[in-house]
Order: structure tokens, then sequence, then C-alpha cells
């Protein structure tokens, strides 16, 4: 079954300042977007807005997941029905090992879903193998969660952490940021596999053409004042590139 | 650990705030004093006669009570205006005599501490157990493999009776009656607690536990602690305590001595948990002699105001302190709890620990002494504070004080004060946690390193009470 995010003319605010001024957007699962703009642009607003977190306030718009609305909605059920927000600066929370959060939350989705919660043995297995692929040390599940991790290590969490959650919709925003080239392809290629396998919609927020080198876009989109002021596919990325946004700026 | 989401359901679903506030119907069989409200000189006697104590204890205890009515009452701390000296019942007696099978105990008060858990956690884990209800030691057990190697683990008044020798040459003599009104009090009127000497060599390997139940309603308890660790022993002594929640106020003074001699080792435990209607005002204090080392565990959740500031005097060369705590202050709670540490000889070491959490204006304070005294050359001593607030309306404050007489201290003090914050929680919440799930994972995750310090048993169990308080905490 494709599932389906639809974005309509979506206006937020934050402490009365209008953000985002009006953003259409659809995705659907097995499709990659990449959304591209400048700082203060409101790239990282809209996924926080999609996510539901209580600093801004939604004034026009609407966003349905299979045609259910869920502006209304706590994070918790937004990430219920299958949104997953990677964070540009992941929080640390003391006391709290990776692998403890991450089976509460898994068998709070899977509650969520009517679905039995999975075995603490047959979790510790899932969760190795994803932080084999993120060539994360073996120590990561016992660690507290984010506590110092390294940037590059907080974005790798994040992608092992999406692996396990298997959302429908993924929204990353600026995973690529703070990382080395190395990290950087590590990243691309949590990113890669886990598509491979889930096939979800993803929604990758980037400065940068970089990370496209090593992921490919279905859809390019550059927002600019709260808008998406041009969509394309991913050779858009390269003009971008070369000329900057000043030429999509009237 | 957090608990799952589901468990966490299931102890909503069932439970209110305070699991442990049901009352239990009694017979008292000592009436007269608990009939009688208030503090006087014949009741102080009557109590002392009931027991048949020898007549330096009844001048022990009349002179204790001539102190508590001089001395003021503290005016700092928390609010203490408000506790009604003669409305309190001072001794109640539930049965004539202590029960060494769970069997004997009059149903009522069993069925008490079934609910409790206590006989099922004496059959798991337990090297001896302690129960007290009102003012007396119920129930009392010890493994007989303990007994044999000369392990005394008694009622304290039975203690009184059966080692009066023992007895009195460490009684009062690290809590003396002028130490504080609280500590006066306690020595007019005290009644129950538990009396150990571990012999010299003997290593105590599962923990000895009390419990400490008040059913009645504006009932006083008083219990006193005495511990003896002889040199090269150790003993682990776990105390646990609940009340039922009334309308009106409980009062429990406790006073706990501790003597631990050369490269022994006492660790102490509290899991207090008393309902919101009890004033618990402790007085706890442990002179550690050469080598020999100190542990106070002390987590605090329950009570309307506790004041208890745990302390260890290093008195020989090369001893070790440490006192860690956790409390935990909500609605209408205010937690004034600390630690004392007392530098009296060199090479001496000490590490004081606190963690608090206050929540719907909830208040917590740390209030702690370290001193160091001329001539304890070579001290080290580490202390941090860290306070947690669920809310604007929650409180922490921190009073640290430092009196140092000589050079050479190494001494370190860090404290924090966090605000749980929205980010954290989102960031919880986008993982498919509820609100209250996701600051129930931060709370726990802060209360970690006192929490893990625990034996399993009540490690689980404090985890659990935190889950409880937290559940309705946000939105």
């Amino acid at each position: 079954m494709t599932d389906i995010l639809e974005i309509k003319n979506l206006h937020a605010s934050v402490n009365g300042i209008e953000i985002l001024k009006g953003i259409n957007l659809t995705i659907r699962s097995g499709e990659i977007h990449a959304i591209m703009g400048q700082n203060g642009s409101g790239k990282s607003t809209l996924c926080n807005v999609l996510m539901g977190h209580p600093k801004y306030e939604v004034t026009k718009g609407s966003v349905k997941l299979n045609d259910q609305e869920i502006l209304e909605l706590a994070p918790d059920q937004r990430a219920h029905l299958g949104l997953f927000l990677g964070f540009q600066h992941p929080l640390e929370v003391a006391g709290v090992t990776m692998g403890n959060f991450l089976r509460l939350s898994k068998n709070a989705i899977l509650k969520s879903k009517n679905e039995a919660s999975i075995a603490p043995l047959d979790f510790m297995k899932l969760l190795k193998g994803k932080i084999a692929d993120l060539k994360m040390d073996e120590k990561f599940a016992g660690r507290y969660v984010n506590e110092g991790f390294s940037g590059g290590e907080k974005k790798r969490a994040e992608i092992i952490q999406m692996a396990i959650l298997e959302p429908k919709f993924a929204l990353l925003d600026e995973i690529d940021s703070g990382l080395d080239i190395d990290a950087l392809k590590i990243v691309a290629k949590g990113i890669n596999e886990t598509f491979a396998k889930q096939k979800m919609g993803v929604l990758l927020i980037t400065h940068y053409q970089r990370l496209l080198n090593y992921i490919t876009p279905d859809f390019i989109h550059i927002m600019n004042g709260g808008k998406i002021i041009k969509s394309g596919d991913k050779s858009l990325a390269l003009k971008l590139e070369e000329t900057g946004y000043e030429q999509f700026i009237k | 650990m957090a608990v799952p989401a589901n468990t966490q359901n299931v102890i909503k679903d069932t439970l209110a705030d305070y699991k442990f506030g049901f009352r239990t119907e009694t017979k008292s069989v000592y009436k007269s004093p608990k009939s009688a409200k208030g503090l006087t000189p014949e009741i102080v006697k009557s109590i002392s006669d009931y027991k048949k104590e020898p007549a330096w204890m009844l001048e022990y205890r009349l002179k204790a009570l001539e102190v508590f009515n001089k001395k003021p009452m503290p005016t700092w701390g928390g609010k203490l205006t408000d506790i009604d000296f003669n409305n309190i019942h001072y001794y109640i007696r539930p049965q004539d005599k202590i029960q060494t099978a769970w069997e004997a105990v009059p149903a009522e008060i069993k069925d008490t501490f079934d609910k409790l858990g206590i006989p099922e956690a004496e059959r798991k884990f337990l090297a001896g157990t302690g129960a007290q209800f009102e003012s007396e030691v119920v129930y009392h057990s010890l493994h007989k493999s303990l007994e044999e190697k000369g392990v005394i683990f008694e009622s304290t008044d039975v203690a009184l009776q059966k080692y009066p020798d023992l007895f009195r040459e460490y009684f009062g003599k690290i809590i003396p009656a002028t130490d504080n009104k609280f500590s006066a009090l306690n020595s007019a009127v005290w009644s129950g607690g538990s009396f150990i000497y571990i012999p010299k060599g003997v290593h105590v390997e599962l923990p000895l536990q009390a419990y400490f139940r008040i059913n009645a309603e504006n009932m006083g308890q008083f219990e006193r602690t005495l511990i003896i660790a002889d040199e090269d022993s150790s003993v682990h002594y776990v105390e646990g305590c609940t009340a039922p929640t009334y309308s009106t106020d409980s009062l429990h003074s406790a006073v706990v001595e501790i003597i631990v001699k050369k490269n022994a080792r006492v660790q102490y435990t509290t899991i207090q948990n008393w309902s919101q209607n009890v004033y618990n005002l402790v007085t706890k204090r442990a002179f550690a002699y050469e080598n020999a080392e100190m542990f106070w565990l002390d987590c605090n959740l329950g009570s309307k105001l506790t004041m208890k500031y745990p302390a260890v005097f290093l008195m020989g060369k090369g001893a070790k302190g440490e006192i860690q705590s956790l409390a935990f202050a909500g609605k209408n709670q205010h937690q004034d709890a600390g630690a004392k540490i007392i530098h009296a000889a060199p090479n001496t070491t000490s590490k004081i620990v606190s963690k608090s959490i206050s929540k719907d204006g909830g208040r917590t304070t740390y209030r702690g002494l370290v001193k160091v005294n001329k001539g304890a050359k070579n001290i080290k001593c580490h202390v941090s504070c860290d306070a947690l607030l669920l809310d604007e309306h929650s409180r922490s404050d921190t009073y640290p004080t430092m009196q140092i007489e000589e050079n050479n201290v190494a001494l370190a003090h860090e404290a924090t004060v966090a605000k749980i914050g929205e980010e954290q929680l989102f960031y919880l919440q986008t993982r498919g946690l509820t609100a209250e799930e996701a600051a129930s994972t931060i709370v726990n995750g802060f209360a970690k390193p006192i929490i893990k310090q625990l034996p399993m048993e009540y490690a689980i169990e404090l985890n659990r009470l935190l889950e409880l308080e937290m559940t309705g905490s946000v939105g």
C-alpha cells in the first residue's frame, strides 16, 4: 500500500512571527524528497511543525497522513501513525540507555498498532544488527542516550533509531551537518539501506548538495521565505550548486 | 531501567497515587496511653513501667523530656509550627509480645505486612527481618547461621532486657538526648527499632531489613536503632516505612546510632515512603573508626515534611564516609534532606551525592555540612548536588556549609539545577512515548545513579514508586 503525506497551504508561527507561509507538498512512500534552502528559510520549522513541536503554532492549512488530519495530534501520536523526525541536534537523556530507550519506543509503536511487544532478546539482536550496519561501537546499546556522543555518533544514532522504528515517513533535518566525509558516507549508506528495505517516504532537509552525491532524491524543492519556490528533479541541485540560491530568489 | 509503558498503565489503572494508604482495624492491647494524647512525665513513666525497664532508662527518659521541653523548636529547615504535640499518641502497643513466626502475628497486622510484601521479601532475599507496627516490633527473625555466629538482631526493647551491658555501653553515646529537640523527644518516648551487633570478622552477606508501619491516626512513632559493627565485620541494613493517609498529622521521629569499628563496613539504606500527613524528623549519625566505611543510602519519597541529615563522623585514620540521597517532593511536600561529614582524623575521605526531584509545587532542599577538624590532614571530599524541577511551581534550594580548619584538603563541590526541558520531552515523544512516559523516563534516568546502588529488589520497587509519582504529571 502506498502511504501519502499531504501538506496543504501550511502556515505556522513562533512567538507570533510567521515562519511557514503556505507550504504545499505531497510525499508518497518510496519517494525521496530533498528540501534545500538558506538559513532561516523555514526548513527546520517545517520538520518540527510536521512532528508537532509545541513551540510552533499552526495558523492555517492541513497535514494529512493517508487522509487522516494529524495537526491536532501530539508528537507521540504522530510517531504512532508512522512519522519519524531525525533531529539536527539530538538531545541527551542522562541515565537512560540507548537500548532501553529504543526498546521502550519500539514497544510503544508496536502497541499503538495493537501488535505484541518485542521480546528483549529479539530486540537486542535487531539492535545489534543496526549498530553493525552503522559501524557504531557495540557498547552503543549500553550508553546513555546521546550523552558524550560525538556529532557523527549522534547522527548515526538517529539513523539507527529510524531503522528500528520503521516509520512510514522519515523527516531528516540536516542529518549531514557536522559530519566529515567518512561519517557522511556511513550515514548516507544507512539511509539508503533502510530506504531499500522499508520503502518509506523520505524528506531530507539540507543546506548542501554534498549529501545528494550519496542519496539520490526523486524530487528537489527549494525553500525560501517560508515557501517552496521551486521544485524539480535531481538536476535542480546541481544547478543550485553552480549558480547559488540568488537565481531562484527573485 | 524504565518501566515498560504497559506496566505503567496497569499501575495507573489499578492504583491511586499512594498505594500504601490503606488502614487496618486493630485492637490495641495497651489502651491507656493511647487514649491519653499529649506528653507528660506520667506518660513517659507508664511507657517505661509497661516495658519493665531498668531504673536508669526511666531516669534517662525523664531527663530527656526535660531537655525536650526546654529546647526551642528549630526555626530553620521546614515549617514545624503546625505540629501539635498535645494531639499525638506517644505509645500504642498492638500486641503483647514479639512473634518469631508470621502465623502468630495477629491476622489483621499480618495482613498489613502481607500487603506490603514483607514476608515474601524475607523468604526471597533477607538474612533477617523486623516489622514494627505502631510503637512495637511485632515480628522478628534472623537466619540461624547468623545467630550461631553471634550476630544480634533484635528489637531495641528486647536488647535492653537481654543484653543490658552491651546496650548501656553504646546507647545514646553517638546521639545524646541533648543533641537536638527531636533527639530529646525520641530519647523520652522511644519504643521499638532495631538493635544490631555484628561480632568481629563476621560478614552478613544478605541485608537485614526492618519495616516500620504507622497505622493509627495522630500517631507518633519513635523507634530507636543502634547498630554496632565490630572490627573487620560488615552488614547492610535496610529500612522501609509507610503509613495510611489521614487528614490529620502524624509524627515519626527516630534516632539511629551506628558504630563502625576498625576495618568494618556498614551500609544503611532507607526507602522512606510515608503518607503525606507524616512529619518525618529523624536524627541519624555514625562514627567510623580506623579504615572503617560507613555508607548511608537515603531515599525519601513520602512524608509531608522530612528533615533528615545523615551524618558520618570520621574518627579514625583512613576512614571513609559516603552519603548518597534521592529526594522526591510532590504537591504539599517538603524534603529538607542532606548530609553531614566530619573529618576528625587524617587520611579520611568522603563523598556526598544528592539528587532531588520537585514536582507540582513540591520543594526540595539540600542542606549539607562538611567539616575538617584541625589536625585532620590529607583529606579528600567530593560533594555533588543535582536538582531536577518538573515545572514552574516547584522549588529547590541548596545550602552547603564548609568548615575547613586544615590546609591539606582536596575538596570539590558541584551543584546543578535543571528544569525538565520541552525539547527533551519532545525528542522522546517523537519516538512514540507519551508526554507522561517521556517525563517518567527522564526522571528515572536522573535518579539512576542512586537507584542502581540499591539491591535489585529495592531498585525495582523504587523505580515503580517513581513511575507512580510521575503518573498524571504532564498535561
